[in-house]
């Protein structure tokens, strides 16, 4: 049976509910110009889901602050001590069950009706929707930098995810299996989704659908190590055919040219093969990462610096100008050999 | 009670030699010089805690800043946070139990009181030993010196792999050896407060401080010991093969975070809990009204004691526990907000009707009230999972929990110092200089702390020794940083006005504050034996009842 005033209260809630969404939209729009890792700005079902829910508990504990503050403010105004006193003590008050009940019950009704809208996003984000066309990726953490491998396309690259745009005609949400290769990162982009941890001996995954092409930022999330800081992360959602395209060209060896043989050769009877990877070459290493498609990267360093030749250089010859206590350590070489070096790291497009 | 039970004016102290002095001092198991040495104990490490959070606010000014190395940065945040939580909050808290106790429910010294001496002596070696690590750390060549693995100290960055010389150990024994001290302290408040009390005073009739006191101590009982647990498997993990957290033999990460955790959030009551308790005997008198509703505020003060023990997991959030268990400690974490709204109301309604006295340490109280509502709101914000997995380890947490360590128990503390300062050095502290310093740490305090939740919300993630331009991080970083320079004047005038006081103040009398406990019954400062009859008590205000004997309290209780 239906009353009335519970249409009534409907209505009103309702009005709320859409006023509320609609001045969400909007700031949300405005957002993004904050800051590019603003949570408020999400481009992502979980973090929409999330960004709802913070409005809900925004708007529930802002009124309980208004009223309380409000109290408060009140009550040290009115009672304080006037200057024409008559030196009488007030009256003495105890206490009063009444009122004790009341804001008892109140306060466990907010909590509920708090943890019912909890319970719901944490179902919804938690629980698993799978879909046929969605994209897998194992993101591993290393001190300082992330590994990213897609088992099912056979794509090994480092420190800039690519994945696609997820809408309601073509939806390929990706789903991203969390492995740490030494100690605790976190991998939080607040645009697409809230943190989740990569520990090692214990995966974790999430799941991300952009809605919208661009790069997304954030960075390692939980306390790794010295370089912890300069962890970043950066996230490149494409449209579908230039994501085909990506992973077409990630999927080729490394392209071989005479011209820069010998800083091939420099590279190869280096150390820098016992940790870097250049597919088909000899260089296999895994403890850094994967340089077959260097060039096709914008940055270094998990995004430390940008990938410019003066950079290149200057990071090999000194990791430590630009990112102090990485675990790559400087080879020592000469000049000539530096610039050899680089102009084969040039030709891994 | 009777007026017999004011104290005999105390002998006049004959000069003595320094030695004999310090000699005196060292060799003391009286409850009330063990709580100043745990109160001056712990404000040195207060100095050096507070240049640690300068240094670290300097170097985080502006983007790119290079005041301090990565390395260097990494070191202070572990010290600054390790410090502040075991080596200034728990010690001034046991310090302020310690002497005020005794005194308030009538006993004449602690229940054991060589106990009490040996735990202060452990948490101060404990400290000594943490700073050791500056100079006995460099075990290897190139291994650091002071600890760097942040104060929770997760797994696995602490085995051999990742740290490597003794910085870690020093972290380790030095929580070990202090927490045996905490511990003892524990055992000693809950002993003291169970058997002690003067006639007449039945549990329902202890003051507020007593019972919130208790609680804290048997919290301290039930979570230091996981952690000292913790600490002594880390180190069977590090130098007898063990593999509890290391996880390239099959150990867990995670089991440390339980570990850690399970002692880290009933941490955060132990040290509010006493916040509480100062709260609720400053609130009271300089409203002069009695505290509303004391059985409700017992029964909360209990209820958060329980649920407390059930909420660790609400900063594992983001470890991936699955959706049941985070839905668990998400209804837990909520209804701790229910005994603790409550406390806030009560301490209104005591207000309500009152005649506010704005003394130094009735401002401070009155700030906390505010504060504190801010510091549990935003609680209740992370306490929904979801919002935590964008929230947790971001600068809004840091901001969160500084709202509470600062602007609820160091506020709270300063008010305590303020009240009972004339107890302790039967001198009057400069009321000047008092509001000079609430105002300076309150402008202080609200440009950094109120601040720090903003670069929070657009992702700045906590210990970061620096950070990219272009992140709309840096104005507010750079507000933040300011708010430090009006917190160390402040703290400046409030050393200030201590030492000045002691010196100059005016003579304080026993009852400044014209105060109902039973401390104020007897001289400032007391004597070694505190009463010169245990007094007997009808009510919980038995100062009231004497001054009026008219309307006495025991009539209505
Ligand atoms: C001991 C292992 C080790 C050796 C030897 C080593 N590197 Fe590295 N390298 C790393 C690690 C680890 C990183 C990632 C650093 C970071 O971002 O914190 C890295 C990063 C790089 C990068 C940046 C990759 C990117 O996309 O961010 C380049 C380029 C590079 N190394 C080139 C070289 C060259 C050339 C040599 C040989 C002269 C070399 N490395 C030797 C471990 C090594
Ligand atoms: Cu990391």
């Amino acid at each position: 049976m239906r009353s009335r005033g519970s249409n009534n209260w409907r209505f009103v809630s309702r009005q709320i509910f859409v006023w509320l969404c609609c001045a969400a939209a909007a700031f949300a729009d405005q957002a993004p110009a904050w800051s590019p890792t603003n949570i408020f700005a999400p481009a992502s079902t979980p973090a929409k889901s999330i960004f709802g829910l913070s409005l809900f508990v925004l708007a529930v504990t802002g009124v309980v602050f208004l009223v309380v503050f409000t109290l408060l403010l009140y009550s040290v105004v009115k009672f304080r001590k006037r200057r024409n006193d008559d030196g009488r003590e007030p009256p003495q008050v105890y206490g009063s069950n009444q009122v004790e009940l009341a804001w008892t019950i109140i306060p466990i009704l907010i909590v509920v009706a708090l943890f019912m809208a909890t319970a719901r996003v944490i179902a919804s984000v938690q629980k698993d929707p799978r879909l046929d066309n969605a994209i897998e990726v194992v993101a591993i953490g290393h001190q300082f930098w992330w590994e990213y491998r897609y088992p099912g396309l056979g794509v090994v690259t480092a420190n800039e995810l690519h994945v696609p745009v997820s809408d309601d005609n073509q939806p390929s949400p990706t789903f991203i299996k969390l492995l740490s290769a030494d100690t605790d990162h976190s991998f939080w982009v607040p645009r697409l989704a809230g943190k989740t941890d990569l520990i090692p001996n214990h995966p974790n995954s999430m799941w991300i659908d952009p809605h919208e092409a661009g790069v997304y930022l954030g960075q390692c999330a939980q306390y790794c190590g010295t370089q912890h800081a300069k962890m970043l992360l950066r996230v490149y959602v494409q449209q579908r055919g230039d994501f085909d395209r990506w992973i077409q060209e990630q999927r080729q060896p490394a392209t071989v040219s005479s011209a820069a043989s010998q800083g091939q050769r420099i590279f190869e009877t280096t150390a820098c093969i016992n940790c870097h990877t250049v597919e088909g070459t000899v260089a296999s290493g895994r403890f850094g990462p994967d340089l077959t498609h260097l060039m096709s990267r914008d940055t270094i360093a998990a995004g430390a610096a940008t990938n410019t030749p003066e950079n290149l250089r200057q990071w090999i010859l000194n990791p430590d100008a630009i990112k102090p206590g990485s675990l790559m350590p400087a080879m020592q070489l000469s000049d000539q050999d530096l610039n050899a070096l680089t102009a084969y790291l040039e030709t891994l497009r | 009670m009777s007026t017999e039970s004011i104290a005999w004016p105390s002998a006049s102290a004959e000069s003595r030699s320094f030695v004999d002095t310090l000699h005196e001092w060292v060799t003391t198991v009286d409850h009330k010089r063990l709580g100043i040495l745990y109160i001056i104990y712990a404000l040195v490490f207060l100095l050096i805690g507070g240049i640690e959070a300068a240094i670290i606010r300097i170097q985080l000014i502006r983007p790119h800043n290079n005041f301090v190395s990565p390395q260097v940065f990494n070191r202070l945040f572990t010290m600054h946070g390790t410090t502040m939580i075991f080596f200034v909050v728990m010690p001034v808290l046991f310090g302020f139990a310690n002497y005020l106790i005794p005194l308030m429910i009538g006993a004449r010294d602690m229940a054991f009181p060589r106990l009490n001496a040996f735990s202060f002596w452990m948490t101060a070696f404990g400290g000594l030993l943490l700073y050791f690590s500056l100079v006995g750390a460099n075990g290897l060549y190139g291994a650091g010196n002071a600890p760097d693995v942040g104060w929770f100290a997760y797994a696995p960055l602490t085995s051999r792999t990742f740290s490597v010389g003794h910085s870690t150990d020093f972290w380790t024994l030095a929580l070990l050896v202090s927490g045996f001290g905490s511990i003892g302290t524990a055992i000693n408040i809950v002993a003291t407060i169970l058997c002690m009390r003067c006639q007449g005073m039945t549990l329902a009739k202890m003051p507020l401080f007593a019972w919130l006191n208790l609680v804290m101590a048997g919290l301290v009982i039930l979570a230091v010991s996981p952690l000292t647990a913790a600490q002594i498997m880390l180190l069977v993990d590090r130098y007898l093969g063990g593999h509890f957290f290391d996880t390239q033999a099959g150990g867990s990460a995670v089991f440390w975070m339980h570990f850690f955790w399970i002692f880290g959030h009933p941490e955060v009551y132990v040290l509010v809990l006493p916040a509480f308790a100062f709260a609720s005997e400053i609130i009271p008198v300089f409203s002069r009204k009695p505290i509303f509703g004391y059985p409700v505020m017992v029964g909360a003060t209990v209820a958060i004691g329980f649920i407390s023990m059930s909420v660790w997991a609400h900063h594992m959030f983001t470890v991936g526990m699955g959706a049941n268990v985070n839905t668990f400690f998400v209804i837990s974490t909520m209804a701790i907000a229910v005994p603790t709204g409550i406390k806030i109301f009560n301490w209104l309604a005591t207000i309500w009707g009152g005649k506010i006295e704005f003394k130094t340490p009735m401002l401070f109280c009155i700030a906390f009230l505010f504060q504190f509502l801010i510091a549990g709101l935003t609680g209740v914000m992370m306490s929904a999972a979801p919002f935590d997995w964008q929230l947790g380890s971001s600068y809004f947490v840091v901001a969160h929990f500084h709202y509470v360590i600062v602007g609820g128990i160091l506020f709270t503390l300063f008010g305590a110092f303020y009240y009972w300062f004339p107890k302790m050095s039967g001198r009057m502290y400069s009321e000047t200089l008092g509001k000079l310093h609430f105002w300076l740490f309150l402008i202080g305090f609200h440009l950094t702390f109120d601040f720090m939740h903003i670069p929070g919300l657009l992702g700045m993630p906590r210990r970061i020794y620096t950070y990219e331009p272009g992140r709309g991080w840096d104005t507010w970083n750079f507000i933040v940083t300011i708010g430090v320079f009006f917190q160390a004047a402040a703290i400046v005038v409030f050393l200030g006005n201590l030492i000045w006081s002691y010196f100059r103040g005016k003579a304080a009398g026993n009852d400044p504050w014209d105060a109902w406990t039973l401390e104020w019954s007897t001289n400032s400062p007391p004597p070694a034996y505190n009463f010169y009859t245990i007094p007997s008590v009808q009510s919980r205000r038995p100062l009231w009842d004497l001054k009026h004997p008219d309307d006495p309290d025991w009539k209505y209780e």
